[in-house]
């Protein structure tokens, strides 16, 4: 009795489930970054005390089930859709805080047109995309953002320019007027999960302040699909991911920030 | 107090309707020949300050009025026939997650770009579903301007009171038309269910989620579709809707919808007057629910099928008259935009008769 007493007065609780994650256990394979990323926007919901004006849009794909573990309104959509059920519940929820989850095969895929035309619209919404270059859900087929040379189901002998190539989808939403804060961060390691919880939190601050669209895109680990493990898999976002796709803010229209010079000219 | 009759087009009687209806998500695509619905649309959605988007295509049309439903709106889109083809996606997964929205399809010719003109060609895409999995729509299908603007505002209630998509099914000839109408106040339906299950962030109560997905335990997408059958059910019992003239006690019925219906009221109205023989007619306005006990219960023994189509709602005829005895069905069918003539019709009834 006595020591336990002692005990409390020297620990201090340092580290606490988020009240917006849901005691579950999880469905995610273990290593995978997913669970990652949902814990961090479950810790800036609550820090930003936007739970109860939440409304999420989980994707077809590994995050589909993912309003099992949010504590929050979420609704799923067609595999792609995702921006375009964001934009009809935001429309009709402008005070609501709305967020699109989605994957790679998801945004960069089948649901290119609705994430290039919901980022030019300037939907004030925010988009976590979760980039893995696999397809997790069906067995590790190629993704838009597979890289060269990297094996898939589909690519057995490694991805080859007949393929295509890895879709660089901050970049590629930079050139849009509509987009107001694009960045690239990862969770491979912890100094990066740091930066993405930062990133994931200024991303919801523009929603709620009215600043239009947001997109962050978390480079994550698929250690099943990739056939590495959990390590080996956090190597490979260091030393193969982050090259081709570099890390950083690569647009903020916020304001003081300025950084796209294309932008400021069509101002 | 009396409204006044006016002159307006099809296209724009639905988009007043709409908005009388209290519609406050609009999102729609440019396609022939529904255009006029979608530019007043966007005209007096935003007059109105409700949310109008052009949309990049109807993927995402009917995805935005997927998500417009989901949180809490009355949402509406509209197309012709080839964009109506792409909504169905969308279509199946606003059924399957039990979301109400107005869905309008001013047919067009097909299969393929087809053609501009009116047709009915649609029929069985409507009202067996459409896209993938067992789903229903509730659809009706007007044929005149005035209906065009009363099942409008209807189908905002069905949808909203049985959770689900109602379709509007009309076509280019109805949506291009100027006639009279009678323009009135929008009166619900009465003890329409407040939408518990919407999506409009977790305040005071427990979190909502819309989902299609049905994975565990093994059976749960059989109960689901079990579920989803007891309401088509109930609404196979509430909703049959159809009108008919001389019918009891005709010799020849002739079954129409919409725009085909038109010319096969001019015919009925010639025998009635140049004619000994009793000529009637039966309208389905439910296309789905299809009235099949009304038609069945009909003591006639000759049927005749008008249908701008190769024959399409001539199977739920049959369907309806299946087992009877004694009983024929024949067809006038005209695809591609074509409508059948007064003296096809005519001539096909003198046959019959013999
Ligand atoms: S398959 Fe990959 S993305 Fe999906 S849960 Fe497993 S590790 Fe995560």
């Amino acid at each position: 009795m006595k020591s336990k007493k002692n005990n409390n007065k020297f620990s201090k609780k340092i580290y606490k489930r988020p009240e917006s994650l849901t005691k579950v256990h999880t469905h995610y394979c273990p290593g995978c970054g997913h669970g990652i990323i949902h814990k961090l926007i479950c810790e800036v919901v609550d820090e930003l005390d936007i739970r109860e004006k939440m409304i999420a849009i989980a994707p077809v794909g590994c995050g589909v089930f993912a309003y099992n573990y949010w504590d929050f309104d979420t609704s799923e959509a067609a595999h792609g859709r995702t921006p375009a059920v964001a934009t009809g519940l935001k429309r009709v929820n402008p005070d609501k805080i709305v967020m699109s989850y989605q994957g790679d095969g998801d945004l960069a895929a089948i649901g290119t047109a609705e994430i290039i035309h919901a980022a030019n619209r300037g939907e004030n919404i925010t988009v976590i995309f979760v980039n893995n270059a696999i397809y997790g859900m069906t067995g590790g087929q190629m993704a838009p953002t597979t890289l060269m040379k990297q094996r898939s189901t589909t690519t057995p002998f490694g991805r080859e320019p007949v393929d295509g190539y890895p879709i660089r989808v901050c970049e590629l939403l930079s050139v849009l007027e509509g987009t107001t804060y694009l960045e690239r961060t990862s969770v491979a390691q912890p100094k990066d999960v740091i930066k993405t919880r930062r990133a994931i939190k200024k991303a919801f601050e523009i929603q709620i302040e009215n600043k239009g669209f947001s997109l962050i895109e978390v480079l994550s680990m698929c250690p099943t699909n990739w056939k590495m493990d959990a390590i080996e898999s956090c190597r490979y976002v260091e030393e193969k991911m982050k090259k081709i796709f570099p890390l950083g803010v690569i647009k903020d229209k916020t304001g003081e920030n300025e950084k796209n010079n294309t932008n400021r000219c069509m101002q | 107090m009396k409204q006044k009759k006016q002159l307006i087009k099809g296209n724009h009687a639905i988009g007043k309707a709409a908005i009388e209806a209290g519609c406050n998500f609009y999102a729609g695509y440019p396609i022939t020949p529904q255009n006029e619905l979608t530019e007043y649309m966007a005209k007096h959605m935003r007059l109105n300050k409700r949310p109008f988007v052009q949309a990049e295509s109807e993927v995402s049309a009917i995805n935005m009025v997927f998500g417009a439903g989901a949180g809490d709106a009355r949402a509406m889109t509209s197309s012709s026939s080839p964009g109506v083809s792409l909504k169905q996606e969308g279509i199946s997964y606003i059924a399957g997650a039990e979301l109400p929205c107005v869905i309008v399809n001013m047919v067009r010719g097909g299969p393929g770009l087809g053609n501009i003109a009116g047709a009915q060609s649609d029929y069985f895409q409507s009202t067996r579903g459409g896209g993938h999995g067992d789903y229903r729509l509730i659809v009706f299908g007007p044929n005149s301007v005035q209906e065009l603007y009363d099942f409008t505002m209807k189908a905002f209630d069905y949808a909203d009171k049985y959770r689900m998509p109602v379709m509007i099914l009309g076509d280019g000839y109805l949506g291009q038309m100027m006639e009279s109408y009678i323009p009135h106040k929008y009166e619900p339906i009465k003890n329409l269910p407040k939408k518990k299950w919407a999506l409009t962030g977790c305040k005071g109560r427990k979190k909502n989620i819309v989902k299609t997905l049905y994975l565990t335990p093994e059976n749960a997408l059989e109960e689901h579709n079990l579920k989803l059958n007891e309401k088509y059910k109930k609404i196979q019992k509430e909703i049959q809707m159809y009108e008919k003239a001389n019918a009891d006690d005709g010799e020849i019925i002739v079954v129409s919808y919409g725009t085909a219906s038109r010319v096969v009221k001019n015919v009925i109205e010639f025998f009635n007057k140049n004619s000994k023989k009793k000529i009637g007619m039966f309208r389905p306005i439910s296309l789905w629910p299809f009235p099949a006990t009304a038609l069945r219960n009909l003591k006639c023994k000759k049927f005749l099928v008008v249908e701008m189509s190769m024959g399409q709602m001539i199977e739920d005829v049959k369907l309806a008259l299946f087992g009877k005895k004694d009983v024929t069905v024949n067809l006038i069918k005209r695809p591609g935009g074509m409508i059948p003539t007064e003296d096809e019709i005519k001539d096909k009834i003198e046959k019959m008769i013999g």
